[in-house]
């Protein structure tokens, strides 16, 4: 019997069929977008060489949940910045310049620090859950260089027997090059 | 449009341009790396016979024990600070022109930190005992002082250290990708691990975009609060010279200002050995001018108002203290200081000089030797005229291991720059691509 590997099966999924698109205009791949949309596809993935408000706009997504990441992560580490100075103040009371053990102006610029840097950090750990761990069928659906380049690119996941309505649908709105992957 | 590279710059020009930059960049280059690693070295020697006989061999002398080397990690984090001004605050303001110009700035910031960072560490001597700086539970139940800036300065650089670190290279991971599916050989794999899969998918960008303008709405106070955090460093002493409300402020004005300079200083060079003169323009160096004259305005009324602050309030140290320092024994460094940073920037109102790289650069270096001299000055010059000791001997001489540690940070800091520069690309490939106009049907771009 011969056992599969798992971690072939995390590292290297096999790959998704489906209808890889490039183009070389941004007006095309927002017109491809909206036909796409329109015939009822919805997990399809884009490729841009740059963020472009109107892919944006075609595609309609949920805002990102990046934004729960950061605030959590600035309100943690405010909360940490706060014991922090509090705890250890009172943990070794040494009284200086006569001001009470715990003072809370100069523990704020420590709160303020702690914030900004939980924070960030949160939010790469945000951007890199979300973008890269997370995210649907990276892997596993056909790419091209040049999509980092300056071309665009659409992938439809779809079966073999649909994918030639798929291909005539993303030629008919301007694509350069449309194949199977 | 200044907001623009030249016009017949598309998209793949702008990959090819960019990804040349990390190809063999001639003898130029490997001869001001020489320069930098030659740099360091005389810096190491030294501090390796400063570890050896202690700080004796540095210049201090009662009552100035705060001297050259803090002035450096001031000026270092001073530099620091135009990255993340030009990184963060303008991708908030939304100026196009940065984008040719973020990320050398955005490099310069991470290693003049790192070069910075080292200073407080030569200057407390036992340099070995660093970590007690740190809040960590020990056999003497210590805890660091909380009220003392000096915490809040560790805590201030650390952060800012880290944050401008993550967000370097969260900003470089799409570039990487771009040049790694232009790359071949070793440097491929190098990329495609670097850019940990990033392939510019629809999913990517949406959490990218989110979580780099997190990224900049954080980083916009926290450079604002680094900087103040410094100048506390002083202000929260009794020193005539120091303790004043002022410091906050025109700290930051003038670690922007130095700031900028140093980008001009470095962007000169780098433009012309990568050949970058279509993406990084003329009119990009005009717009740092622009800042750069703007914070030199500021940094000299910050001037007037210190001495005009020390007249008014009618405090005989006060008074006492700014007297020394245009008049007393250190006045060549007070003079240095005020016309570096408070005359020469006047030639900026000219667009003439605004426009000429080679102007541009003279008055970089000459505002970068000026707001040395503005840190040497506040802090020694301030210390060494102190009035509560008058019995001190107040002369300062800078030794040779001062100037040496001194030299080996520029090198340390030319360094990881030159080598930063040349491994990774030093202009952001997809953001420059966000201010050209996107390739539509019909109306292809003119070549």
């Amino acid at each position: 019997m011969k056992l599969a590997n798992p971690l072939t099966a995390i590292f290297h999924p096999p790959p998704t069929p489906g209808v890889l698109a490039v183009f070389g205009h941004l007006d095309a791949t927002v017109d491809a977008i909206g036909r796409l949309r329109a015939a009822g596809h919805t997990d399809f993935t884009v490729y841009s060489p740059l963020p472009r408000h109107e892919l944006e706009d075609a595609l309609d997504q949920p805002v990102s949940s990046v934004r729960m990441f950061t605030l959590i992560g600035g309100i943690a580490g405010c909360a940490i910045g706060a014991w922090l100075t509090l705890y250890m103040s009172y943990d070794w009371p040494i009284v200086v310049g006569g001001k009470p053990i715990g003072s809370i102006p100069p523990y704020v610029v420590i709160m303020f620090e702690m914030t900004i840097l939980f924070g960030a950090l949160s939010t790469i750990l945000g951007i890199l859950f979300n973008a890269l761990f997370a995210a649907r069928r990276l892997g596993t659906v056909a790419y091209d260089p040049r999509f980092t380049n300056d071309k665009f690119g659409i992938f439809v996941p779809s079966d073999p027997a649909r994918a030639g309505q798929v291909e005539s649908l993303l030629r008919g709105a301007g694509a350069e090059e449309v194949r199977r992957a | 449009m200044v907001d623009q590279p030249a016009s017949r710059v598309t998209y793949d020009v702008v990959t090819r341009a960019i990804a040349r930059t990390l190809g063999n960049p001639g003898k130029g280059y490997y001869a001001l790396l020489t320069t930098a690693v030659v740099l360091l070295g005389v810096g190491i020697v030294c501090l390796l016979y400063l570890l050896r006989y202690g700080l004796g061999l540095a210049g201090y002398s009662q009552p100035v024990y705060w001297a050259v080397y803090i002035t450096c990690f001031v000026f270092w984090v001073g530099i620091a600070h135009s990255g993340t001004l030009i990184s963060a605050i303008l991708f908030l303001f939304r100026s196009g022109w940065r984008t040719a110009v973020y990320r050398t700035a955005e490099a310069m910031t991470v290693f003049a930190v790192m070069t910075a960072g080292l200073f407080p560490l030569i200057h407390i001597g036992r340099q070995w005992y660093f970590y007690w700086l740190i809040p960590y539970p020990n056999e003497r139940g210590l805890w660091p002082n909380f009220k003392s800036p000096l915490i809040w300065d560790e805590f201030a650089i650390g952060t800012y250290f880290t944050v401008s670190t993550v967000f370097l290279i969260m900003g470089l991971i799409p570039d990487i990708a771009a040049v790694r599916d232009v790359a071949t050989g070793w440097r491929k794999k190098l990329y495609a691990i670097t850019a940990v899969g990033w392939r510019g998918t629809n999913e990517q960008w949406r959490h990218y975009t989110r979580g780099y303008l997190y990224l900049a709405a954080l980083a916009t106070p926290l450079v604002l609060s680094v900087h103040s955090v410094v100048s506390w460093d002083f202000a929260m002493a009794i020193v005539p010279g120091w303790h004043a409300t002022l410091f906050a402020p025109y700290f930051v004005a003038g670690a922007i200002y130095s700031g900028v300079a140093m980008v001009i200083t470095l962007l000169v060079p780098i433009r012309k050995l990568f050949h970058l003169e279509d993406i990084i323009t003329v009119g990009h160096f005009e717009n740092l001018a622009k800042l750069c004259l703007l914070t030199g305005l500021i940094v000299s009324m910050s001037y007037c108002t210190e001495n005009f602050t020390a007249w008014f309030s009618g405090n005989p140290h006060e008074r006492a203290a700014f007297w020394y320092r245009a008049f007393g024994p250190f006045w060549w460094a007070s003079w240095t200081m005020n016309i570096c940073n408070g005359l020469l920037p006047w030639l900026l109102w000219s667009k003439k000089v605004r426009t000429s790289i080679l102007g541009l650069f003279v008055v970089s270096i000459f505002v970068n030797i000026g707001m040395w001299f503005e840190r040497f000055v506040i802090i020694v010059v301030s210390l060494a005229g102190e009035p509560y000791e008058r019995f001190a001997n107040a002369t300062y001489n800078p030794t040779w291991a001062d100037w040496g540690i001194m030299a080996g940070s520029f090198g340390w800091f030319f360094m990881w720059f030159l080598l930063f520069v040349k491994n990774f690309p030093a202009v952001s490939i997809s953001e420059v691509k966000e201010v050209l106009p996107a390739p539509k049907r019909g109306k292809e771009r003119v070549a």
